[in-house]
């Protein structure tokens, strides 16, 4: 890692692979993420988004912001706290699950890692600090960040797992999706140690790779030099956007707005307004939020997140959707938008009032199309279908398959 | 036309103050006939720019702008008459162990600057942003909108109360509860509730006392915080700014403002009082003996100033001037205005920071501070005072001369009348040393860099402004003292209890801090008395 400068000249950090992405990046967008700078396109959006759903992509995930939970009242704590039952987590497994604040609205979302007994690696997209250690009082719970002693880089795409193997990791294919372990993989100076996760924000077949922050350079060494002849590269935050649509998953700030940061009052959102009703276990016993969630059930949701299937090719960011082509009915708007080059689908994720939200419910979507700088103004059919858009069976096969 | 007829307008506002300008600008675009008396030489009130010493222009009062409505900004075209506001970035806490805390704009910076004090405050430091600027959002309406008499059945008072209960229900039952805590409760209280760094704590809890005759561990005092955070410039709720040239600025355009609208300003023009005649005003005479006659008289004094000194009792009910008698105008600040023939160094801020350029301080802790306020319940200033301190010259190339600076030290606490007797003009130099020295154990090299200082006392500010005691805010921002209490109960529409006369000073609705709400509603007021459209 190269000096850095103070913290008021240069706010955001460098990731331990930084200089690699640098040192790859062609049209130097650097975007910031979670207090790092990180890379928004390499060269091209498409073409990263190409090595995920054909080749395998390499993403620097080390800005998820990570916490080590550990102590006797661990898995307590986190089972008060999250909306899954955490206690069905075994030592090795890996659970998606969110937090909410008392009136049932989303904190965020995040992974769990079950690293032995009440140990637990908490992965989240924003910070929690502040309303983990809010919610530890009277738990006997150690919450340490860790966000800067892990680097993280995702393995992802249809080749990910040859291409882990042919760096060394004996055994990759024995990990099941949503598992985790310790493998090793040759390095200049030993062996390298790595925690690996089948788990990903891409729908498709990917690991997860957590590491020394030391050895981040030869993991993504090894990695390059061994895929180069199958087409891996380092994708930027635009390919990966366009695949998690794809894929159905959703964003802070692009999705919802956390409960811990909204200023208006309604603008907050519930898990089962976002379509997440399966993550919240309300036969697990109290949990935060239960009680508002439970109230939210019964009265049927006043709204939702819904998939979208757009008729043209001009992906409808932000766009306000009508329930009649006139325009005069406003019934949502589009949160995340995204032409699709695998489905050949023009695909969004829309919050959707509730009378609309079923599958099959036409919607008009508002477009602005820009002719040379003549804006046009479209309406265009939009059709609520089913999630995940897309979801290849090869992401769950184990043994996973070479391409 | 005659001597009666000159002597003769439709509204006469008594102090060309901020509020006095804006209040006297909405009338005259009304198309009143409209005569600003002032008794100094010159405009501004407490926002004033003078030149004191050869080359330098001090904003001698208040000294950084934020809460001036954008509204009247605009409305009375104050950028064409030459104000600009100029946002500033940064700030610091100096710590007596070397230490500091900065304030930075950046999200980034000001997390991993919080985190070097507690990791968990770094990030507590959002969730308190997110709850001052959800209770902005409540208060921001209410600014610019009369206060209803909530005893009142008048359709008008009706319509406003019903507009105040439902914004208030508006908020939900969860931020009802924090909005009436908040209001009520003290500023370390708060804090507390936020972050567990003594510094991050004393940080914050600067702007909860300034201007006010609280502690920080008094109750009322978060909300005299809020009151400083509410402020926006350009959109960004909080941030605070220079008006190139000095605060002068922003009255010097007003009063352009207003003479381009056919108002009248008359300067070294003291009001004796208020004339009376059956319970309705009819002007006023001035010290000279001089008449002036108008259906309307505004005053812009603070309340017990225009009732207890320009008002003759017997015009006044008995239990309004006992109410009066009895709001709180503690004097409680002093301000430095120096000369300096360098920037001076504080060893304290690294080299390269930004913070230089903000706010200065140099308490930190909520104890230091509320030891502070113990000295001015004794009588005398803070042996280890507050201050407030900025250097406008590092942004404003207006008000000193090249590589010379001017620094605004607003000092807290500094009592009206000291326990030993009147103040005089050792006591004044003797306080002048204490801010210097407190201010030089943190800068080698501040002494020597001193060309010229203005040492004000409360008991300067009152004899040179007229604030009663030198209160900055024309009175106490205390839960008691505000909304349809401000001043005193059932007075709090803008009206006296004389028919025709009026205040539109910030001792009423919403309070002080160069804003001029005060003075754009009780425009609204008398317009609507009047039965014009503003």
């Amino acid at each position: 890692m190269s000096q850095e400068s103070p913290h008021f000249r240069q706010p955001l950090l460098r990731t331990p692979f930084h200089e690699r992405a640098r040192a790859l990046s062609q049209i130097d967008r650097f975007i910031p993420w979670a207090g790092y700078t990180t890379v928004d396109v390499f060269s091209s959006a498409e073409q990263e988004y190409f090595s995920v759903r054909n080749a395998s992509s390499l993403f620097d995930l080390t800005p998820m912001v990570k916490y080590r939970i550990t102590g006797a009242d661990a898995l307590r704590f986190l089972n008060r706290l999250m909306t899954r039952d955490i206690g069905k987590l075994r030592p090795g497994r890996v659970a998606y699950t969110v937090w909410c604040d008392d009136a049932g609205m989303m904190i965020d979302d995040g992974t769990v890692f079950c690293t032995g007994e009440n140990e637990y690696l908490v992965c989240t997209a924003e910070r929690q600090l502040d309303w983990f250690a809010a919610s530890a009082i009277g738990f006997d719970v150690r919450i340490s960040e860790i966000t800067e002693e892990i680097a993280a880089l995702a393995v992802q795409g249809p080749t990910s797992y040859a291409l882990l193997k042919g760096i060394g990791l004996a055994g990759i294919e024995r990990l099941k999706p949503f598992e985790h372990g310790n493998f090793t993989m040759p390095g200049t100076d030993g062996a390298i140690t790595l925690m690996v996760s089948r788990t990903g924000f891409t729908g498709d077949l990917g690991y997860e790779l957590w590491m020394e922050p030391a050895d981040a350079t030869a993991v993504w060494d090894a990695l390059m030099r061994r895929g180069s002849s199958r087409g891996v590269r380092p994708i930027g935050s635009q390919a990966l956007n366009m695949v998690r649509i794809e894929a159905g998953f959703i964003l802070p700030n692009m999705d919802f707005v956390s409960a811990a940061h909204t200023l208006r009052i309604g603008t907050e959102r519930s898990p089962l307004e976002l379509g997440l009703a399966w993550l919240v276990d309300f036969k697990k016993g109290h949990f935060t939020g239960r009680r508002a969630l439970l109230a939210e059930q019964q009265r049927g949701p006043l709204r939702q997140l819904v998939g979208l299937d757009i008729e043209g090719t001009k992906p409808a960011h932000n766009a306000l959707l009508y329930t009649e082509r006139s325009g005069r009915r406003e019934a949502g708007s589009v949160t995340s938008a995204t032409w699709s080059p695998t489905c050949k689908r023009n695909l969004a994720l829309a919050m959707v009032d509730a009378p609309y939200i079923a599958t099959g419910s036409l919607l008009w979507a508002e477009i602005y199309l820009n002719r040379e700088l003549v804006w046009e103004r479209r309406m265009v059919r939009a059709r609520v279908v089913e999630r995940p858009f897309f979801a290849p069976a090869r992401r769950r096969a184990t043994p996973p398959a070479e391409f | 036309m005659s001597l009666r007829a000159a002597n003769r307008y439709d509204a006469i506002i008594v102090g060309a103050g901020h509020n006095g300008l804006v209040n006297a600008c909405y009338l005259a675009r009304a198309g009143l006939k409209v005569l600003v008396l002032e008794r100094n030489p010159f405009v501004g009130g407490a926002a004033v720019s003078r030149s004191l010493y050869e080359g330098f222009t001090y904003s001698n009062c208040s000294y950084v702008c934020s809460l001036l409505r954008t509204e009247i900004i605009r409305e009375l075209e104050l950028p064409q008459y030459g104000l600009q506001i100029i946002p500033y970035e940064g700030g610091c806490t100096m710590m007596r162990d070397g230490g500091h805390l900065a304030v930075y704009d950046n999200h980034d910076a000001m997390r991993r600057e919080i985190a070097r004090h507690s990791r968990r405050d770094a990030e507590a430091y959002d969730r308190y942003v997110r709850d001052m600027l959800r209770h902005c959002r409540f208060i921001k309406p209410l600014l610019l909108r009369e206060p209803p008499d909530p005893t009142s059945f008048r359709p008008r008072d009706i319509h406003e109360l019903m507009f105040l209960g439902k914004h208030f229900h508006g908020l939900g039952e969860a931020r009802m509860y924090d909005t009436l805590r908040f209001w009520t409760m003290s500023c370390a209280d708060m804090l507390e509730e936020y972050f567990e760094s003594e510094i991050v704590r004393g940080h914050m809890a600067g702007s909860s006392i300034i201007g006010t005759a609280l502690g920080p561990r008094s109750a009322g005092s978060a909300y005299v915080l809020l009151h400083h955070y509410m402020g926006s410039i350009d959109g960004a709720v909080g941030a605070w700014g220079f008006a190139r040239g000095g605060m002068g600025a922003i009255t010097q355009a007003l009063a352009a403002s207003l003479r381009a609208s056919g108002g009248e300003i008359r300067l070294s023009a003291p009001v004796h009082q208020v004339l009376v005649r059956g319970n309705r005003a009819t002007g006023v005479v001035l010290q000279d003996g001089e008449e002036i006659h108008a259906p309307v008289v505004v005053s812009n004094l603070d309340v017990k100033r225009t009732f207890l000194h320009t008002v003759a009792p017997e015009h006044l009910p008995p239990e309004f001037l006992d109410q009066v008698r009895r709001f709180k105008i503690r004097g409680s600040s002093g301000k430095l205005n120096i000369a300096l023939d360098g920037l001076p160094s504080f060893p304290a801020i690294p080299a390269g920071s930004p913070s230089i350029r903000g706010d200065l301080h140099i308490t930190d802790t909520i104890d230091m501070l509320e030891r502070g306020y113990d000295d001015w319940k004794e009588g005398r200033w803070s042996r280890a005072p507050y201050v407030d301190m900025l250097i406008p010259t590092q942004i404003d190339p207006t008000m000193a001369p090249d590589g010379k600076h001017y620094m605004s030290v607003f000092v807290q606490y500094c009592p009206y009348e000291l326990a030993d007797g009147p103040w005089t003009d050792e006591k004044r130099k003797a306080f002048g040393k204490t801010v210097i020295d407190a201010i030089g154990a943190h800068s080698p090299d501040f002494r020597d860099l001193i060309l010229h200082a203005e040492i004000r006392t409360p008991w300067d500010i009152e004899n040179e402004v007229g604030l009663t005691e030198g209160n900055i805010f024309q009175g106490e921002l205390t839960f008691d003292q505000l909304l349809f209490n401000r001043p005193v109960p059932g007075y709090a529409q803008y009206r006296a209890p004389v028919r025709g006369m009026y205040m539109s000073g910030s001792s009423t609705h919403p309070g002080g801090g160069v804003m001029g709400a005060p003075g754009a509603n009780s425009a609204a007021a008398i317009l609507r008395d009047l039965g014009r459209k503003p």
